[in-house]
């Protein structure tokens, strides 16, 4: 199972896979058995959100892999999420605070690369991703049919992270998000420039640029970009991080900078990059300080939480700077700020809020883009393609191109629907030493490893220029079938060779049919 | 297959100098492993000789030269096609190497871990050896003159571990350090992996890293053939305090081990003998019950004992410092064991607070603050339960000294001189260093300074000839704790990882034969090698696996040869990738696919008559024919629907025809009558 996430939309049972979908393919087993592993490819809850559900909800058992950063980062997320839903919104809970620290002791941790082998049949292999620290896309091989599961993932790199990496792989199916089935984006630095120009003018007149952000992710990429700034401009305003949660998150980001990207890893050989220099701890009474600052405060899209807090005590200035990222969810104050230019927003019957501050919407994705997805679905050349995680009419398009322009079969299932693909399957059997050595193996070791766009290794010896190799198969009752050369067949089966000439009929030989025949060069 | 041990372990033991083999796979030349064999450099006089330079009378004064006949023997061998580092130290002597042309091809494989180490004790060891060149001088041409006379023989005596014969004696191993661009272009041809990462080399082998548990980034090699699949086992810890233990559950699969831990010859197991005789015992048992499950096997692998005992004998430094600190003396550690460290430097904090004392901690080299930092953000790499700090939200760091660090009580110079070393300097103090040779200016200054006062304490490892290499320091005062550290697997552990692992063939050292007796009734087989001798190893499949995908097998058109063999002759392209052979359907299939090409055994010239018959084919055998002996040419004369004729003698026939379609009409009959594929 690839990843075992939630809808954030929901709110009720269908906020989790339907698990029963499990059992019912499987009959008579449960969710232990009828899954070899589940595999997470990094912390975001629409994939990691119904595990300790699962996990001790339902009572699934088995393996559970995920990489390091993923395995100590999860935790946070999945415990903020928690409290959000039960602290604030009221609702039942669905699993406990100790469900997630018993469910995450199951966790496995993966490192890149690293091949392992699930049981006698299944070998799992993690990717970087880009995306989120700990993004992986996970190569999974069942005897000789193999997958490649992308998770969300990123093919250009940011401040943090590089970008996603992968081998050349033999592949029968890709399974690849596509979120942005259908966007270009242009230069990322253009979009820094921009939200750089925009805080230092805030500042620079005085004003207090408020930044609602996630703890993880979008805010440590943020803030290398700042702490940058501040450091080339020379700046002395603070950059504040609201207490907790996100201090926490850069402590663990700075035992993990080797999943960063390489020019974080080559610039920390001695200084980590999240040893901030500019930032520090925000305490609650800063609010109503006076001068300017930059603060990074939790929840991201003001949905409530302490960026809703200072978001009210800052909001009716104008010289004030909120910036807000580019998704928001319905219902939130963030996507009433994107949609049209509020001048008041209405929190409940009693209280509004007088807006006047500048908006900055931030347009930096972790997320491919369409050309993206076409480069590195066209790099793996997959049998088949499965496009997820993205919207119906804009996967239409993107499977299109695929089947036009790559020449890949390719679909996009909705929920609960069934794509069955053909797989290869390769009969084991054995030569002799003898008919390897006469199928020229010297190109093979001649080919030197290419490197490409991911980079990786190149299929040795996958050029189309091979000598036909040309053997015998024997197949002897209760013996695996065996290839091997002519010679190898008749000292085998202890016969002498019976050559055949073709020679061209003289008429006097008919009469003399007792002559010698000539030894001459077969013709034909 | 072929194994040449190249180099058993010098006289720094295992973990500093571990062994190095060549090993032919395939036609592949591998060398394992390419350390140097530092404990040479004792025999050289400290620089700057100043007036109080001991008695370094009889020491060779002169820019040293480095032992290392793995690069000696693979130079000799001219050339190898890849080479497999276990071990940061293993990587040492690879500058040597990959400086000489034979060797401009050759790949390097090596951790992402041990080649971040190795190049900082490269780098270390090019910095330490540019203070002996700017004292003496770049050498002259020609070898120097101390490499003919006495002070020569000296030096080799002090690499315990080497035989000296009078005559003939190879001197190869003995040469002039690296430069930085040697380094660098090393570092060029290293390819770095992860654990559990597969690397495919020349298509055909396949690569795999397995943690060893010795150091961080060290590795056991799972290297396979497409015959054969060998592990090379260096030295190999069960439970590590720091680095993630032994993954000997990848190892598993492997038909051939590489036993190449040479650790239990070290002085320190004979001391140890006592302590471990109730393991051994229960060994014992182990080992003469039949039907004994892998469990408890397995058991005594992850037993704790060797790792609770590495930590009391860490405590026990560690209540030494503190005594020493007390008496108002200085402690010097020189010590080359980046694990050691950083244990000690973990208890040392908490010894040091409980008895309230307040000691600045110095770590003086090049590499300290590298290595300091790096070992914070390296968990995949470490221990499980130090992988817990990261996933445990209580711990902020995977090592103690990061609050050492942040506390202000330890401190990070490259050098002596280093700016602000003088302003943090207060003495009693503790320092480490990571030159164990005390030939390094940081030792060897600081060694001058407190050589003389006893109430200082220098700690030192146990396998260093601690005469010679303090001989420019005497007389010496000072205390010396000499210590010996966990640095392999140990006797009583060599049969139970055996039955875990389940190979067919053990090639064993025969130095360690009588030390390790091999088990009696063993499921495998052993060979022993030994130095510099060339041992044949058996492959353990005879033929090759070769993938037959199901599109190629259903193309195939067999034939019955009799019950119990059917033969079928197949056209395919053969692809070699990552260690498997694969048939694949060339893409252009020739329509000759029913042609039979070979065909063995006699012709019944009566058989092909009335085949030919069959086929409406007029003929006859010519009127002079008589069915004469068997071994006689026969002939058949055909006249429609064209003229032909054929000729049959035991080895071959002759079909004379001009008419295409009349040849094939013969060929078809004569296929039914004869053997062919």
């Amino acid at each position: 199972m690839f990843d075992c996430g939630m809808h954030m939309g929901h709110h009720d049972h269908q906020r989790y896979p339907d698990f029963a979908r499990i059992l019912a393919a499987t009959p008579g087993a449960d969710f232990t058995s009828a899954i070899s592993c589940v595999v997470i490819t990094h912390f975001h809850l629409d994939h990691i959100g119904a595990l300790p559900y699962f996990t001790e909800v339902c009572g699934y058992h088995g393996p559970i892999y995920m990489t390091y950063p993923t395995k100590a980062l999860a935790p946070l997320m999945l415990e903020d999420y928690r409290k959000v839903m039960v602290d604030h919104r009221g609702e039942e809970e669905q699993y406990s605070y100790e469900d997630i620290q018993n469910c995450m002791k199951k966790v496995i941790p993966l490192d890149l690369k690293q091949t392992i082998q699930v049981d006698r049949e299944l070998v799992i292999r993690a990717y970087y991703a880009g995306h989120v620290l700990g993004a992986a896309m996970i190569y999974a091989k069942v005897g000789d049919a193999a997958l490649v599961y992308t998770g969300d993932y990123n093919m250009t790199p940011d401040r943090h992270l590089g970008a996603a990496q992968i081998d050349h792989l033999k592949l029968d199916l890709l399974i690849t998000e596509s979120t942005y089935a259908k966007t270009v984006r242009d230069s990322k630095h253009a979009r820094e420039r921009e939200f750089l120009k925009a805080v230092h003018k805030c500042v620079s007149g005085g004003g207090k640029v408020l930044i609602p952000a996630f703890a993880l992710g979008r805010a440590q990429e943020l803030c290398i970009l700042l702490d940058d700034y501040w450091e080339r401009m020379n700046l002395k305003i603070p950059i504040y991080f609201s207490a907790g949660l996100t201090i926490q998150a850069n402590m663990y980001y700075k035992m993990l900078i080797g999943w960063t990207s390489q020019k974080i890893k080559d610039s920390y050989t001695v200084h980590n990059p999240f040893d901030f220099k500019h930032v520090c701890d925000f305490q609650r009474s800063f609010i109503n300080d006076p001068g300017p600052c930059v603060l990074f405060a939790t929840p991201g899209m003001i949905s409530g939480g302490f960026s809703l807090e200072v978001f009210k005590r800052w909001a009716p200035s104008e010289k004030n700077l909120v910036t807000l990222p580019g998704y928001c969810v319905a219902g939130t104050i963030g996507h009433k700020l994107m949609s049209g230019k509020p001048t008041r927003i209405d929190l409940d019957k009693e209280t509004h809020i007088d807006v006047r501050c500048q908006i900055h919407q931030l347009s930096f994705s972790p997320h491919t883009d369409s050309k993206g997805i076409m480069d590195l679905t066209e790099f793996l050349s997959p049998s088949h393609v499965i496009l997820v995680h993205g919207e119906k009419p804009q996967m239409s398009f993107l499977k299109e191109r695929i089947e036009s322009e790559l020449g890949m079969p390719c679909y996009y299932p909705a929920n609960n629907e069934t794509v069955s693909i053909p797989t290869t399957k390769n009969l084991k059997i054995s030569a002799t030493d003898k008919f390897i050595a006469s199928c020229s193996t010297s190109q093979a070791r001649d080919s030197t490893q290419k490197s490409n766009l991911i980079c990786g290794n190149h299929l040795s010896g996958a050029n189309g220029d091979e000598k036909l190799a040309e053997g015998i198969l024997l197949m002897e009752k209760s013996k695996d079938a065996k290839i091997l050369c002519e010679d190898e067949l008749l000292q085998l089966l202890g016969a002498e060779g019976h050559s055949l000439q073709f020679e061209p009929l003289l008429h006097s030989r008919i009469g003399e049919a007792e002559t010698d025949i000539v030894d001459d060069l077969a013709s034909e | 297959m072929k194994l040449t041990c190249v180099a058993t372990p010098g006289s720094g033991g295992d973990y500093h100098t571990p062994a190095s083999h060549l090993l032919e796979v395939e036609g592949v030349r591998l060398l394992l492993d390419c350390p140097v064999d530092l404990s040479a450099l004792a025999a050289f006089a400290p620089v700057p000789l100043g007036a109080d330079c001991g008695d370094a009378g009889d020491l060779i004064r002169a820019v040293p030269y480095y032992w290392s006949p793995a690069a000696a023997a693979a130079a000799k061998a001219g050339g190898v096609d890849a080479v497999l580092v276990s071990s940061a130290t293993g990587m040492l002597g690879l500058p040597f190497l990959t400086r000489l042309p034979s060797f401009a091809n050759t790949k390097v494989y090596v951790t992402e871990l041990a080649a971040r180490i190795g190049k900082l004790m490269m780098g270390e060891l090019m910095e330490m050896h540019s203070e002996f060149v700017r004292y003496y001088g770049l050498d002259t041409d020609g070898s120097p003159k101390w490499m003919q006379g006495e002070k020569l023989h000296k030096l080799l005596s002090s690499l315990q571990n080497i035989v000296i014969e009078d005559e003939g004696m190879d001197l190869a191993p003995l040469m002039p350090l690296y430069s930085a661009p040697n380094l660098e272009e090393c570092m060029r041809k290293t390819q770095t992996v992860k654990y559990g990462e597969e690397v495919c080399f020349n298509g055909m082998l396949m690569l795999k890293a397995s943690s060893s548990g010795l150091e961080l980034g060290n590795c056991v090699w799972s290297i396979k053939g497409p015959r054969a699949s060998i592990t090379y086992l260096p030295s190999t810890l069960f439970v590590s305090a720091h680095a993630l233990d032994c993954d000997y559950n990848s190892l598993k699969e492997n038909d051939i081990i590489l036993f190449s831990d040479f650790s239990s010859l070290n002085v320190m197991d004979e001391n140890n003998e006592n302590l471990g005789e109730n393991a051994m015992v229960c060994d014992d048992s182990l080992l003469r019950a039949d039907g004994v499950d892998e469990d408890e096997y397995v058991q005594c692998l992850s037993k704790n004992d060797d790792i609770a005992e590495e930590i009391e004998r860490i405590s026990f430094i560690c209540s030494c410092i503190s005594d020493a600190i007390k008496s108002g003396g200085s402690v010097l550690i020189p010590i080359g064991r980046l694990g050691v460290i950083l244990l000690i430097l973990e208890h040392i904090s908490e010894t040091l607070l409980s008895s309230n004392m307040k000691v600045p901690i110095f770590m003086i080299s090049d590499a300290a603050e590298k290595i300091i930092s790096f070992t914070n953000a390296v968990p995949e790499w470490l221990c499980k339960p130090r992988q817990e700090k990261l996933f445990s939200r209580e711990e902020e760091a995977l090592f103690g000294h990061v609050e050492l660090l942040k506390e202000g009580r330890l401190f990070l110079f490259p050098h002596l001189y280093s700016k602000g070393l003088l302003a943090a300097w207060k003495e009693p103090c503790i320092v480490f260093c990571l030159d164990w040779s005390l030939r390094h200016s940081t030792a060897v200054h600081l060694l001058r300074r407190w050589h003389a006062d006893k109430r200082n304490l220098l700690v030192l490892e146990q396998g260093v000839d601690t005469e010679l290499t303090l001989k420019p320091f005497t007389p010496a005062a000072i205390q010396v704790l000499e210590c010996s550290f966990l640095s392999g697997i140990k006797v009583r552990k060599v049969n139970p990882l055996l039955s875990v692992l389940k190979p067919k063939l053990v090639l064993f050292p025969e130095d360690l034969k009588s030390r390790c007796p091999s088990k009696e009734d063993a499921p495998w087989s052993y060979l022993y090698y030994s130095k510099g001798k060339t041992i044949e190893i058996p492959n353990t499949r005879e033929d090759f696996e070769v993938g037959l995908p199901t599109d190629v097998a259903f193309g195939l058109q067999p034939r019955q040869l009799d019950k119990a063999i059917a033969v079928a002759r197949l056209r395919a392209k053969l692809h070699l990738s990552k260690g498997q052979y694969v048939l694949v359907a060339p893409k252009d299939q020739s329509d000759e696919s029913n042609r039979q090409l070979l065909h063995w055994g006699a012709v019944d010239a009566g058989r092909l008559l009335s085949a030919l018959q069959e086929k409406g084919i007029e003929c006859a055998f010519p009127a002079d024919d008589d069915d004469g002996p068997a071994g006689c040419e026969r002939s058949i004369l055909i006249t429609s629907p064209g003229e032909a004729l054929v000729k049959m003698a035991p080895e071959k026939t002759v079909i004379y025809c001009d008419d295409e379609s009349t040849t094939r009409l013969i060929y078809d009959a004569l296929s039914s009558v004869c053997n062919g594929i």
